[in-house]
């Protein structure tokens, strides 16, 4: 699996098993909207930050921690990249 | 009413004994003298006034914070209208039930924002374009209505401002309050913070949200600052520590909730927030456990805890000076009355309630609401009058009133619940949910949760071909809910559970997983 593909996965069972408890995993696309489609709200999306950063072993910059960053797993994923490849 | 008593009027104060104080300011971005913010209103209510709005008009404000909003906000209430302030990040279907529903004659939005309202469809037209100092990038514009109509609705005298809530209906209702009913609150306020020009108060929530009218009106009452916390910001607790301390904040007043978050995610211990001397919260249960967290990042400041409904403003207050065990279970100290208000607790057989024994809180007074916009049944049910003539808001909030006049907090009569302090009727949520083609019905109810304070679960019968996911089903709840209204669990019944007289079981639906 490539490095990316690990990412997808991790960040796909957390959001599951966080705050989509019940679903199946096939519901959950790399392109779904997180924040704008109501699966993540303000308090998820905090625990998510956390955890991603302490799973990737990153920093976020405040600005990275809205929608315009973590609204798919497929933006997630790329700025999780974009932050390790350096 | 009388006409030295008006909200505006308090803007008009500072700005002639302290022109130069900072009115508002919103970090990083912009600022206003209260000279400007006065010249800024003056110009805003001079422009409604050309687009046809008259006394007792509504005006929406449907946009960011910005000194811009706060500015129009003083602008509606110089031309004599109330302002009708909305989420600007809600779903425009909801936005224009409530601009429709209280037959606002102009908005103050944004062009994008217009685009969002009545499908686009041009019911309204940009009459002018507010020019705010040295804030080139706000872009906001006063959107008139093309063919106004005669409201069949009598207008209370002295209306200043309409807040919509949570509706058990489905419909959000229009919490009605007038110059006289805010100011009651904010002379209150001013008698027992005592604040003074060098105060810097913060904005953190939204205008439609009622701690906003403490945020507004009290550093104006006194040539202060507000220091506004858009709602970006103010959801990040990584960005709003660092705010707070060096915004030099002197008085904090939010939910709970967001103190909660602060403490969890702000990296607190980082900064210096010496300049802290009051911190209000309101709108839902503060638990000990985190109450005690925060303190330890902020031992200093006075702390209260400011209850009463949007229908009240506040009307008891506690200063809070012992937090109870961790462990504590019962019922928490809401404080004695306030705001010139006078309270009685009555018991389900509609008899003042023994001190020691749970009842409705009801208030009367100065702060308490004119009533909801155009819903004379509501307003029936809403108040209740005695053999004396004194008009009683019922709060439909349990307490128990101690020996000493305190009040104690047992929960509610009905199905509402309060989310990160926002009200939220189930009945609003299922409302929502039935509209959809393809659930012929919804039950939602609410649960205790340790972590969040209280889960809600929806559960839906689906009659489509293939069963939604939960993802679908939290994108169409999304497509007609503000967002903290969104369900936490969803799951697809082949029909729901139904009482003997064939109403839906609640009880049942508690029993499923």
């Amino acid at each position: 699996m490539t490095q990316r593909q690990d990412v997808k996965s991790t960040v796909r069972d957390y959001i599951l098993k966080e705050f989509l408890p019940g679903e199946s995993p096939e519901a959950l696309q790399d392109s779904t909207e997180l924040i704008t489609r109501g699966i993540l709200d303000s308090l998820a999306t905090l625990k998510l930050v956390s955890f991603i950063e302490e799973r990737f072993n990153i920093a976020l910059e405040p600005h990275e921690t809205d929608a315009d960053y973590l609204n798919t797993i497929d933006s997630i994923a790329a700025l999780v990249e974009s932050k390790t490849k350096r | 009413m009388n006409e030295s008593h008006r909200l505006d009027l308090l803007l008009s104060r500072s700005a002639q004994q302290s022109p130069d104080n900072v009115a508002v300011e919103d970090p990083g971005r912009s600022s206003l003298s209260y000279a400007e913010l006065r010249a800024v209103a003056d110009t805003i209510a001079a422009a409604l006034r050309k687009a046809g709005v008259r006394e007792g008009d509504r005006v929406g404000i449907c946009a960011p914070k910005s000194v811009g909003t706060v500015a129009a906000i003083f602008g509606i209430l110089t031309a004599k209208a109330a302002y009708v302030p909305v989420d600007y990040s809600a779903p425009g279907e909801r936005n224009s039930y409530i601009f429709n529903d209280c037959n606002v004659r102009a908005i103050v939005t944004t062009e994008r924002l217009l685009a969002s309202l009545f499908n686009g469809d041009g019911s309204f037209a940009v009459s002018d374009k507010v020019e705010i100092p040295r804030a080139d990038d706000l872009d906001l514009i006063i959107a008139t209505r093309v063919n106004p109509s005669k409201s069949e609705v009598s207008v209370p005298p002295g209306l200043a401002y309409i807040l919509y809530t949570s509706g058990s209906t489905g419909k959000p209702k229009g919490v009605m309050h007038s110059h006289a009913t805010a100011l009651a609150f904010v002379d209150w306020c001013s008698q027992e913070f005592k604040p003074t020009a060098a105060d810097r108060f913060s904005s953190h929530a939204p205008f439609h949200f009622d701690l906003s009218i403490l945020d507004l009106y009290v550093p104006m009452q006194h040539g202060a600052t507000i220091v506004l916390i858009g709602e970006e910001r103010g959801k990040q607790p990584l960005q709003l520590a660092p705010l707070i301390a060096t915004s030099r904040i002197t008085i904090w007043y939010s939910t709970p909730s967001i103190l909660r978050l602060l403490v969890e995610f702000g990296k607190m211990d980082r900064h210096d927030y010496s300049a802290l001397r009051i911190v209000h919260y309101a709108g839902e249960v503060f638990p000990p456990k985190h109450q005690r967290a925060l303190r330890k990042f902020w031992p200093h400041p006075r702390y209260y805890n400011l209850y009463g409904p949007t229908e009240t403003n506040v009307c008891t207050f506690d200063v809070v000076t012992e937090v109870p065990p961790d462990d504590y279970k019962g019922p928490l100290p809401i404080g004695r009355v306030c705001s010139g208000d006078k309270t009685r607790v009555v018991d389900l057989d509609g008899r003042i309630a023994k001190l020691g024994t749970e009842g409705e809180l009801q208030v009367t007074g100065g702060s308490v609401m004119l009533g909801y916009w155009n819903l004379p049944e509501r307003n029936a049910i809403a108040f209740e009058t005695d053999s004396d003539g004194v008009r009683w808001y019922k709060t439909g909030d349990v307490v128990i009133e101690d020996a000493t006049g305190n009040f104690l907090f047992h929960g509610r009569r009905d199905r509402m619940v309060k989310r990160r302090g926002y009200r939220v009727e189930l009945g609003e949520i299922e409302a929502a949910l039935n509209r959809h083609p393809q659930i012929s019905e919804a039950g939602v109810i609410a649960v205790p949760d340790a972590e969040s304070g209280v889960l809600i679960k929806a559960f839906v019968a689906w009659n489509g071909e293939k069963a939604p996911s939960i993802v679908d089903l939290k994108g169409i709840a999304a497509a007609g809910l503000l967002a903290y209204m969104i369900p936490d669990r969803f799951a697809v019944l082949d029909r729901l559970p139904k009482t003997s007289t064939d109403k839906l079981d609640y009880q049942k639906l508690r029993e499923l997983p």
